[in-house]
């Protein structure tokens, strides 16, 4: 039996703006997804911002109800049985909110386990254990007014697993953290999985799906564009090739003419400071090379490189395409 | 036993964090007690001892009421800003059950303006208090503390559609203190304000604690004061209910 199942699920948000003549505006935020997550899987919803990913996780986690469709949490329906799914399930979001920050550490964690049912004996070294695990050991009894963004994620981490459940909800958990804390945050969950949780994550960086996820799909618009392992989303774009070429001068107005190239699937700009990077994707590197660098004679260009196909290269693909 | 400790945890952390917000607390107490000075200079300019004494416990009183109507209106919005909310109800546990203890400890905190404003009327105004029931006294106290508590669950789940709820609090704050007998005798109040009176558990809980500081009878008022308080919890329960479920549909959980 598969630990999350989600049949056709959507959700409209209704917002009323104006205060004399109120108008409604209708917001299709999910627009039928279905997908299946299996006992220990690590799997990640990646998508732009405002694709519908958070919308999907409080679905799953009974603080919002479905406009249409289903979704089942370890066998019990999400509209259904609200109870059974959250006292077995953790839920941990992004950002450095959700913390009581007049209180310690330890407080906060203490109030969630009596939240959760954790019976009094075993409190002390279940967080003992936590605080271990996400190494905030010794910082513990300090306010968290006081701690660091990655501290309070680590902290947030640790609240979610006060109740061992066996499906962990990570809603952009290393959101606004810095690189070495959010390297070491997935670390974490990567062993969480190890241990059998089972994992849904939800992410807009494709290179930590990538390294965390045993299967993704991605999201856009309200809608899964993709599903398949990492592997199998890059074989989808591995028969082409990405040119890549640093310009040095404004590069706009010739974009049209690169496009224009027989071969070329897509053209993307980076900006990288004091040149830009012209990103074309295509199918065939060795004739499309000399055009595109013969449409932008003139320019100051820097390093030309021909590589592989990422997986960002495929979700870039497949985001466009939706 | 493990729901007695849930809310028993509950209470302790959420007063843990309220006496460390010292501005609020701070407030709380010191407001009433100008009120009390007021009502003991114009009772002392009469020269009835016994009018003065049980003004001055009623007086008293006024801080538990104060810090709860105060507060309970913008605590569910509070927590929704802090990103606290969601957690709260995405827990096992009933609504109700997390947020009985915050609003319980918040009266709570109003027990200090309690024994300020006694002392205050003591040492300042010399106004003598007998105790002849110190037992009789304290659970009267904690009896209105609990029950005010309650009401403060109910005036919680009930105003947090409110955008300014804030207005709410103190909305209900002064007319509390009067129909309910804290300042003045219930009995000069109008015929047809009695019995809303009635309908309110702090007019039970302020004659309890009055009861027990002059030496009357105080339990039949501590038990009126558990009843009414249950009554409103009662409402509370049902009304977080469809807070929570109307929360699910609308999306009004977390601040997005
Ligand atoms: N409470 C809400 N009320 C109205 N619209 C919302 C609300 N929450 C999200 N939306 C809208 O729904 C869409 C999906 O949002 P969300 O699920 O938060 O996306 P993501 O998490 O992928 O960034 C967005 O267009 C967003 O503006
Ligand atoms: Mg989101």
């Amino acid at each position: 039996m598969p630990v999350i199942e989600v049949e056709a699920l959507t959700r409209r948000y209704t917002t009323r703006t104006g205060f004399r003549r109120r108008t409604r505006k209708d917001v299709e935020a999910v627009r039928g997804i279905s997908f299946e997550v299996g006992r220990g899987e690590l799997f990640g919803l990646l998508g732009p911002n405002g694709a519908g990913k958070t919308t999907t996780i409080k679905m799953l986690i009974t603080l919002l109800l479905p406009t249409s469709g289903s979704a089942r949490v370890l066998g019990h329906d999400v509209v259904a049985e609200p109870r059974e799914v959250r006292r077995r399930i953790g839920y941990v979001f992004g950002g450095d909110k959700g913390l009581y920050e007049r209180l310690s550490g330890l407080d906060n964690l203490r109030y969630f386990a009596e939240l959760y049912g954790v019976p009094a004996r075993e409190q002390g070294p279940r967080i003992g254990e936590l605080l271990e695990l996400v190494g905030l050991t010794g910082r513990e009894r300090e306010r968290v007014e006081g701690y660091s963004r990655g501290m309070r994620q680590r902290l947030h981490i640790a609240r979610g697993l006060l109740h061992r459940p066996d499906v962990l909800f990570l809603d952009e958990p290393s959101i606004g953290i810095d690189p070495v804390g959010a390297r070491e945050l997935r670390q974490t969950v990567a062993s969480l999985t190890s241990q059998g949780t089972t994992v849904l994550l939800t992410t807009h960086y494709m290179f930590e799906a990538d390294e965390l996820c045993d299967r993704i799909a991605v999201i856009a618009g309200g809608l899964i564009v993709a599903e398949g392992t990492p592997a199998e989303l890059k074989s989808r774009v591995a028969d082409g090739h990405v040119v890549e070429i640093e310009v040095f001068d404004g590069v706009g107005d010739r974009l049209d003419a690169v496009r224009a190239i027989p071969g070329v699937t897509s053209v993307g700009v980076e900006d990288g400071g004091h040149s830009q990077l012209l990103v074309v994707r295509t199918d065939a590197a060795a004739t499309v090379t000399p055009a595109v660098l013969g449409r932008l004679d003139g320019l100051a260009l820097g390093r030309v490189a021909t590589r592989e196909p990422t997986l960002e290269d495929a979700y870039v693909e497949l985001v466009r395409q939706a | 036993m493990s729901t007695l400790r849930l809310v028993a945890v509950g209470w302790w952390l959420q007063l843990k964090m309220r006496s460390r917000s010292s501005f609020d607390g701070l407030l709380s107490i010191v407001y009433p007690m100008f009120f009390a000075t007021t009502i003991f200079f114009m009772y002392r300019e009469n020269g009835d001892e016994a009018a003065l004494v049980s003004a001055a416990v009623g007086a008293s009183c006024m801080g538990v009421w104060s810090a709860v109507s105060t507060t309970a209106s913008t605590t569910l919005q509070g927590e929704r800003r802090q990103g606290t909310l969601e957690l709260l109800v995405g827990s096992p546990t009933s609504f109700s059950l997390v947020i009985v203890p915050a609003t319980v400890s918040m009266a709570t905190i109003g027990l200090w303006s309690l024994v300020a404003t006694l002392l205050w009327g003591r040492v300042v105004f010399g106004i003598p208090i007998s105790f002849d029931q110190p037992l009789v006294f304290v659970v009267a106290a904690l009896v209105l503390a609990f029950s005010l508590g309650l009401v403060g669950f109910l005036q919680a789940v009930s105003s947090v559609r409110y955008r300014s709820a804030w207005a709410l609090g103190s909305l209900f704050e002064f007319p509390v203190w009067l129909i309910c007998g804290f300042l003045v005798p219930l009995s000069i109040l109008p015929d047809w304000v009695r019995p809303i009176s009635w309908l309110l558990p702090p007019t039970w809980g302020v004659a309890a604690v009055r009861d027990a500081a002059l030496g009357g009878n105080a339990w039949p008022d501590i038990a009126l004061c558990l009843l009414t308080g249950a009554a409103y919890a009662v409402i509370g329960v049902v009304l977080a209910r469809r807070l929570v479920d109307s929360a699910r549909v609308n999306a009004t959980l977390a601040l997005t």
